[in-house]
Order: structure tokens, then sequence, then C-alpha cells
């Protein structure tokens, strides 16, 4: 670490920060991987979590996920309110008893210095409506701002969870901030470079936070989106029951991924109708549970894959 | 230093009473960061668990205190007698010659090889039969302890607890409110070694090994008993007892404040949940740009508090918050906390511009303009939206203004604005400011003083401790907003049942009475309901309705009759009064009528009358059943025979006018005193005649007479329902 040149030192760069946190977690053992190529509103619906947190095997795994959250969209006007940021998950099937201490190392990692900075995990019980899931754990609180989320699944996609997965959630551009010593996001330094030669944060997304701002409350297109929403539904459906080894037996699930994409795709498009405000209130509960049916009938796929530890 | 148990706790022994030193248990549970607000309950169950499960295996203990810290729970139980004391037990089996199965039965369980290891119990009346002796030897503490302990942790009720790590693939793996990493428990004398009482709880072997503080003494320590345990965590930067912690973070706080000119806002709900985040306090001050005051003083303190968790203060003399915070960190830092102030600083810049922006943007629109949108938001499925509550509440509350004497105009508008607020960003971010913030904003936009006032007012009182509004407009609006609540759900019978009161009914009603008995104000339930429902459900029937009313009313009396009891009245003099004479009574006037009852019935006059009364009723009861038939009607004064007969009925001719006179006046002091009146002609009634006279005539009119004074106090109060 100490050969790393002053533009890739975690509190210079936002990309610094990044990868020091991929070897980090890669020097513990866990597979480094990219982020999963499709919308999606936070990490834990990457398939490397949603769906490997179930079943018996081992599994241990980092990775950047670009999160979408529609509604959270401020035409770049709010300093650290985006409508696409980015999460820095981290996976570990067990928790291993010392995940904690792994965590606080990975700050230190970072530059977060335990003996000069106030660190603490304050109470966060996590629950996901759409996902059927929820766990127990923290707030980890930075010198009183919220870094990461730290969570003991319990059950996902209306399964338990057995053995239990740790998971670690970063937000990076806050962590970035911090480190930086920055306090509105467009202002991060992205590359690490000074002058000329200096990436802000800002240069790489403020317009698409401009535009996406405008499509996502203004002009996205509702009939399409609804329609949209339905198809996905209907495909998830659709590839579940095609994806039973022997049809009727539901020993054996062929399918259970590309049946999970259609799911994704559901519970997006829903947020995308969510910021356009053209989802009652009542309606929204019912498409919460349309999104939650799909995702636990995913996870029951799932469990009974070879990487779900049905074989 | 040890807590006094309560009178109902089982017995403890004093110290020294009939024994020498006996042995202390330590217990001690280390796991990861356990919720603040589950910590004093849980310290508390632990030592609840212990004790009984103690006390019930026989042993006795002096004294017990428990203690929890972001990362422990601890107990400490001293005085508990090192073995149990052995137990004869005689138990009684079948009588001798028995069924063969019943004595085979009776030394299985009682644990004999043959019935000549039984005693035979002779009884010439049933017959002789075996007895067992058995003998238990107590056991030793230490083992009673390993063999509990572990059900303890096992069972433990935590509101909310899971699993984690390898084991939590297997079935019966343990549940914790977080993971579990250590268990210490040690029993022994305060001269000794202690031992460790030994036991495994999923793969966790009790020990006498814990930890320090995470940062500042991570290293494992070594324990012996609680006074070292105590000592060695203090010296490992922890302060074990949650009290400590609180005391140290409150005079911290208010030194750092008074040093700086300033007075800590005090809030004992932040304190104890911050005294639960923390194992070893350190009180910092940090600042924030002055021009956030322009922000109400509410919002500040909400952001603050609820987001970061932090103390606010405030200049002593404008009593106006200042622009500085108090943060209570977990470490002492290697630069003095410099750092962690800056960090806080930060963060709560960063809360305070979102929570000015927002207070900026709700500014900007007027409230009236919010209200379109309500007509989209559902207040509940079959009460439709929130926009059609807003018009009957506006409705209601201009009836309500000439009966509360509040101007109909500004009602009509403070009714129109009131729920507007629940639109703005504010009150979304912090909903516990909804109200607060429509005054605010009532107030920027030029509306009337009256008006804004009731956008906050309106939602009180809230509970048996909230105030209630002095303010008419903010009193009418206050009654047609909980009205229109209660009628709503009552129309689509979706009352309180039992521990079941999701839409917090009982609260709007007693929100209603507290009103009605504080602003004198004077209210008929079962009209209120009447007059409003068909708003609700137009095609209800005159029957239906009416039904609903009784339901309506009926509640209110139990809710009455539960906030009198509350304050401290009978609750007989409640039923006596509620109808008399089969008419309901208005909320107010049957308080005004417990008070009068109950301050008469302390008079020698109130006593005899109702002895009096009593005993009429009491012979009347009887004779009536005898006959078959009441005695209502007039009694014929021809039919007088003694003086006494005449003087009652004149007494009761003069009482029964002037009750009801005073009764109409609903002076029902003077009505009592009218009552008194009738006493002396009563007790000579009954001193000087005989009611069953021999002519069945005369005896009729008697019981006539008797009847009279039944009906004549019965338009105060029905005396019958009255105990003593």
């Amino acid at each position: 670490m100490d050969a790393l040149p002053p533009h890739m030192r975690p509190e210079r760069s936002f990309q610094g920060l990044i990868l020091t946190l991929q070897r980090y977690w890669a020097d513990y053992g866990c597979v480094i991987l990219q982020p999963y190529d499709m919308e999606v509103g936070a990490g834990t619906f990457h398939p490397a979590t949603t769906l490997r947190a179930l079943g018996p095997k081992r599994w241990n795994a980092a990775y950047v996920q670009p999160s979408r959250r529609p509604k959270d969209g401020r035409y770049g006007e709010n300093p650290n309110r985006l409508q696409h940021y980015y999460q820095f998950q981290v996976i570990l099937k067990p928790s291993p008893p010392d995940i904690q201490e792994l965590y606080l190392k990975s700050l230190a990692a970072i530059g977060v210095d335990s003996h000069l900075h106030d660190i603490r995990f304050v109470e966060d019980d996590w629950e996901s409506p759409t996902l059927g899931a929820w766990g127990l754990g923290w707030e980890c609180w930075c010198d009183g701002m919220e870094v990461s989320q730290f969570t003991y699944f319990q059950q996902v996609a209306g399964v338990e969870c057995a053995p239990v997965a740790g998971e670690l959630t970063y937000g990076l551009e806050r962590l970035a901030m911090y480190v930086q010593g920055v306090d509105r996001v467009y202002d991060l330094n992205f590359n690490g470079r000074d002058g000329a030669e200096k990436v802000s944060y800002g240069d790489v997304f403020l317009q698409a936070e401009q535009e996406y701002s405008r499509h996502n409350f203004e002009h996205s297109d509702i009939e399409m989106l609804f329609e949209q929403f339905k198809m996905a539904e209907q495909a998830c459906r659709k590839y579940l029951d095609a994806g039973w080894k022997n049809g009727s037996s539901r020993k054996e699930h062929l399918m259970a991924l590309p049946a999970y994409d259609q799911c994704i795709k559901a519970s997006h498009v829903f947020n995308l109708l969510d910021a356009r405000g053209v989802i009652s209130v009542t309606e929204r509960q019912s498409y919460i549970m349309r999104v939650r049916e799909l995702a636990k009938a995913c996870g029951e796929a799932w469990v009974h894959t070879e990487a779900g530890g049905a074989l | 230093m040890f807590q006094r148990t309560p009178a109902c706790s089982p017995p403890r022994r004093k110290r020294g009473e009939g024994s020498k030193k006996m042995p202390d248990l330590l217990f001690e549970l280390f796991s990861e960061e356990i919720p603040a607000r589950m910590q004093a309950k849980a310290a508390d169950d632990l030592r609840r668990m212990v004790t009984d499960k103690l006390v019930a295996e026989g042993l006795v203990y002096e004294g017990a205190k428990a203690f929890a810290t972001p990362r422990r729970l601890a107990l400490t139980v001293h005085g508990i007698p090192a073995r149990q004391s052995d137990l004869k037990e005689e138990r009684k089996g079948p009588r001798v010659g028995g069924p063969e199965a019943a004595i085979a039965g009776f030394l299985k369980a009682a644990g004999l090889a043959s019935l000549d290891e039984a005693k035979i119990q002779r009884d010439p009346k049933k017959g002789d039969f075996y007895v067992a002796l058995i003998e238990k030897p107590g056991r030793a503490t230490i083992d009673v302890l390993a063999d509990i302990l572990p059900v303890i942790i096992r069972t433990f009720p935590w509101p909310k607890s899971m699993r984690w790590g390898e084991r939590s693939a297997r079935s019966g793996a343990l549940s914790w409110v977080r993971p579990l990493h250590a268990i210490t428990a040690t029993f022994g004398l305060e001269t000794e070694e202690p031992d460790v009482v030994k036991f495994v709880v999923d793969g966790i072997e009790a020990g006498q090994t814990t930890f320090g503080h995470r940062f500042m003494a991570p290293a494992p320590i070594s324990v012996r008993r609680f006074e070292d345990y105590e000592a060695k965590l203090l010296d490992a930067r922890v302060v074990l007892d949650p009290e400590r912690r609180k005391d140290t973070i409150l005079t911290d706080a208010k030194q750092l404040a008074f040093a700086q000119g300033f007075e800590l806002v005090e809030d004992q709900v932040l304190l104890d949940e911050v005294a639960g985040l923390v194992e070893w306090p350190v009180v910092l001050m940090g600042s924030f740009d002055k021009e956030f005051l322009s922000i109400p003083g509410e919002v500040i303190r909400a952001t603050i508090r609820n987001n970061q968790k932090c103390f606010v203060v405030s200049d002593p003399k404008t009593k106006k918050l200042a622009n500085k915070f108090i943060l209570t960190a977990n470490i002492e830092a290697s630069d003095g906390g410099q750092a962690i102030t800056a960090g806080n600083e930060r963060v709560i810049r960063a809360r305070l511009s979102d929570a000015k922006f927002f207070y900026e943007t709700d500014l900007k629109t007027k409230l009236e303009d919010r209200l379109p949108k309500f007509e989209q938001i559902v207040f509940h499925e079959k009460l439709g939206t929130q926009g059609e509550r807003i018009k009957r509440i506006e409705l209601s509350a201009a009836e309500f203004a000439t009966h509360v004497g509040a101007d109909v105009e500004k009602t009509k508008r403070a009714a129109h604005l009131a729920k507007a607020d629940l639109l703005t960003d504010v009150v979304g971010e912090f909903p516990e400011l909804q109200g607060l913030m429509g005054k605010y904003y009532a107030l920027a936009q030029g509306e009337d003083a009256s008006v804004a006032a009731a956008s906050e007012e309106h939602y009180k009182p809230q509970g048996p401790n909230d105030r209630v509004p002095t303010d008419p407009v903010s009193i009418a609006v206050a009654l047609a907003d909980k009205i229109d609540t209660l009628v709503g759900f009552w129309a689509i019978d979706e009352k309180p049942t039992g521990s079941k009161d999701p839409y917090a009914l009982r609260r709007a009603a007693l929100g209603v009475i507290r009103i009605a008995i504080e602003r004198e104000i004077e209210l008929y339930p079962r009209g209120l309901l009447e007059r409003r429902i068909k708003r609700i459900r137009a095609n209800l029937s005159d029957e239906e309705i009416s039904e609903i009313g009784d339901s309506f009313q009926r509640f209110f009396e139990d809710r009455l009759t539960v906030q009198l009891r509350d304050q401290g009245a009978r609750h007989d003099l409640v039923e006596a009064v509620l109808h008399p004479g089969g008419r309901e009574v208005g909320l107010l006037s049957t308080v005004r009528r417990v008070e009068a009852l109950g301050k008469f019935l302390d008079t020698d006059d109130g006593k005899n009358l109702l002895a009096g009364t009593k005993r009429a009723s009491n012979i009347l009861g009887i004779e009536e059943k005898k006959d078959k038939r009441s005695f209502d009607g007039t009694p014929d004064p021809a039919l007088y025979k003694v003086d006494e007969e005449k003087a009652l009925a004149k007494a009761i001719d003069q009482v029964k006018a002037e009750a009801a006179a005073a009764v109409a006046k609903e002076d029902f002091a003077a009505a009592m005193s009218a009552m008194a009146k009738l006493r002396p002609a009563v007790d000579a009634f009954f001193d000087k005649v005989k009611v069953n006279d021999d002519d069945p005539k005369v005896r009729e009119n008697r019981l006539k007479l008797l009847n009279e004074i039944r009906a004549a106090t019965r338009a105060v109060a029905d005396f019958s329902k009255i105990e003593g």
C-alpha cells in the first residue's frame, strides 16, 4: 500500500477508493465480480447476493454495483442526492465470526483510523419488501455519518438463509466525500489528478443526473413502462414454469437466473413508475407484492439448482 | 449499592442473617452491538430470569443487579447458598392390596425397588395405604447454575433475534439479538478464587474471559468476580453501569454548554439512547453556521436529534437555540476529538441544509394550494380520500364554532388549512412536526393567529397528559377532527376491540372528553354521531343509525368512566348518574353530577338519604317480587293514616320540584341540597310507619309512596347503583 502513487490513494480519488476496497476483499479471498448488467436499486439485487445468499454453499464475493433510485434524482442540484450512485457490496457466507473486525480493517485500508474517528454500529434492521427479505444489523457511522450498512441476512426471497450470510454495503460516494473532505458529491476527485488532468465526479455524472431527472420525473414513457412491467412479470412466470426439469416433479430447476432477471426488470420498472407519481398509495402496495411474489418464486427455483445446493 | 426488590418479589435473605458469607455469581453475555432501545429491558429480563430460577430451585439470594452496555449484558447475584438444602418428601401411594398396576406405577414414580422400601400408613376410615419416603439430596449451586443459565440464554425474550455464522445452518442454532461471542460465568466466595460455571451454548464455552472497549482496549481480560470485573472493565475503558454513563453525559454536556454561556436542552429519551450507543462516553461540542438559525428551532432540533443523536443548546436568556450542538463519542481520540467534531459538523451542516432547503421550498407554496393533492390521497379504503375528510371537518368545525363561541369564518379557515402541512417536505421528513409546521407556514402566509394556532392545537390533547386547546377556534377544529375520525370508524364498524385499537380511537375519544370537561363544553355523543354519520354513509337507515348511536354512546360512557376513575372518582357514582330517568346525560353534566354526588355522599345527610333510599328500594324490590307487580303511580292522599306519611308526601313533592328546577339549571349542588331535605321525612317515615299494613289498600299506597322516594332521587342519580 505504501508504494501507491498519490493519485491512486483512496483519500485522493474516487477510483482509488474503489480499487483499495477491491484489493482488500480480494486479498481476503472474495471473488471480485463486475457490476450486474441490469438496472437495479441496490447491490443486494445482484444475483451474486440475492440468489447466492440462499443454499448451503460457501460464497464470498465483492463487487461495485451502480444503483438506480429514480425518485432520488435532484437534477444535479442537491449536494448529496443522486438517482444513480455506486455501492460496494460484500457478501460472506457463512458470516465469519470476525466479520466486524474485517469490516473495520477495510475502513482502515481506505484511511479511516479508528483511533482518530468515532466508529459506531447503530441498530438498523433491514427489510426489503420487494425481495421478501429481512435481516438484522447496523448502520455503520463514522463521526456521525452513515458510511455502510451491515446486515446478517435471515431470509431472502422468502427462503430462510442457512447458513446466514453477512452483507456489507459501502455507500461509495459518501465514503469518498468523507475521506476526501468534500461537501458536494460533484466535487469529488474521480481520478486523483490535479489541474487540467483532474476529472471530477461532476465531470462524469452531473449531466447524467440532470438528464435522468428529467426523464424519471417528466418524460419517461408511462404506457411503455406499464406494459414492460406486465411483460417482465409474465416472462418471469413463464421462465419459472418452463425451468422445472421433468415438468411437475419440481425437484430441479434449470432457469432460475433468467427468470430472476425479469424480476429485477419488473422491480426497476416499478421504481420508474413510482418516480413519475402514477402509482397511487393503494396500488403501490399491490405492485410491491407482485414483485415480491416473483422474487419468492425465483428463490424457490434457485434452491433447486446446483449453485443453490440442490444437487 | 444494590437495588431494592419490590415488595412482591420473592424473599431474600438479609446479609449476615443466620449464615456466613455466601458465594456470588458473575454472569456476562458479550456480543456484537445490542440496539440501544433494547438494553434496559434486556438487563432487567436477565436479572429476573436468573433470580426467579434460583428461587424456584430453593436458592434464596441476598441481592442482584444487572447492567447493559452496547456490547454486553452483565449480572451479579450475591449471597447465594453454596448448596440447595436436602429435600425430604413423603409421597402417598395406593392402598394396601390395591391393583398391581397402581403399585407398580407408584414404585416407579417414587424410585423404589420393592414394596419393602415403602412405609404403610394406617387409616382406619379409608383403609391403609403405602407411603414412600423420598430423600432428595440438595445439589451444589454451581451445578444448578450450569443447568439453568444455558436455558435462560436459549429462551431469552429479545424483541427480535437472529442466527449467524456456520452454525446457523443447523437446526436448533442459537438465536441472540446479534452474534454472541463470549460468556463469563463465575461462582464463588469473595475470599477465594471462584469457579467457572461449566456449560456450553451452541459452541460457546462459559469461562472468565471478557473484552474491553472495542477500539481503546480490545485485549482479552480475565475476571474473577463482579468487583474486579467492573474495575477491570473501567480500566479497559468500559463504563458498565448505564446510569453512570448517563450521569457522565449529562454532567459533561451541561458543563460544556455552560462554559460557553449556553444551556443544554435536556432530552431524557435521547440521553437514554445515547448512553446505549457508547461504552466510554466522551462529550464534545460542535457548531453550525448561524444562517441555519433562520429555520424554526423545532426543525433544527428534530434534524440534529433524530438523525445525528446529538443534543442542542440554547441561550439561557432568550431560550432560543444557539448554533451549537453536543455529541457523544465512544472514544478518546488521539487528536482530542477534533476530527470527530469536524466530521459531525459536516454531517450536521449537510442535514441542516437539507432541512433549510425543505423549509424554504415549503414556504414557496401556499397551504391552500396543496389541498387539491388530498383528493388523490386515500385516508382509509372505506372512508374515502383525505380531501373528503377535510371537507367534512370544515363543515363540522363550523357547527362546533357556534357551540364553543368561536368565530365561524376563522374556524372554517382554520379547518380548511389544518391538515395542509402533511404535504410539506419538512413534515414528510419529520412526521412528529405535523401541525407545528402548519402553524409556521400559516403565520408566514399572513393567516390570523388563531387560524394558524389551530394547525398545531387541533391535534391536542394527544393523551392524558397533553395540553387541551384554549383558543375557541382550535377547540372547534379539534372536536371536528376527532369526532370525524370516531364517527367515520363507527360508520364502517371498525371499533376498537380488547387491546386492538389501530386507529387510536380511544385516544380520540379521551381527547373529546377532556375538551368537554376542561373547557366546559356540553356534548352528547349520540347526537354528535347521528347528525354526522350520513355524511360518510348516506344510505344508512334510521334504525341502523340508532343502533350505531347506541354503541357510540356506550363507548363514550365507558371512556368517561375510565377517565373519571383515573382521576379518582368512584366508578359506581358514574354508573349512578349515567341514565337518570332513562335519559342521556351530556359528558359535562355527567362529570358535574358525579362531583356533586360525591360531595353529597360525604355529608351525613347524603349518607342517611342513601341508606333511606336503599331501604325503600329494597322493600319495594321484595314486595314487587312477592306481588309480581310494580307500585308506580301516584299515592292517594286520602289513604294516609299517620302524620309521617303526610309529611313525607309533602317533602317529596317539594323536593321533586326543587330538584327538577336545579337539574334544569345544571346546578347539581342545589339539587343535592334539595334532596337533603328529604332525609328527616324519610327517617321519620321508616321510624314510625309500618309499610306492610294489614289493610292491603294502605299497604299499596305506602309502597307507592316509597316508589316516589326512589323516583324523586332518580332525577339526580340512581341511588340503587351506589355501593355501600
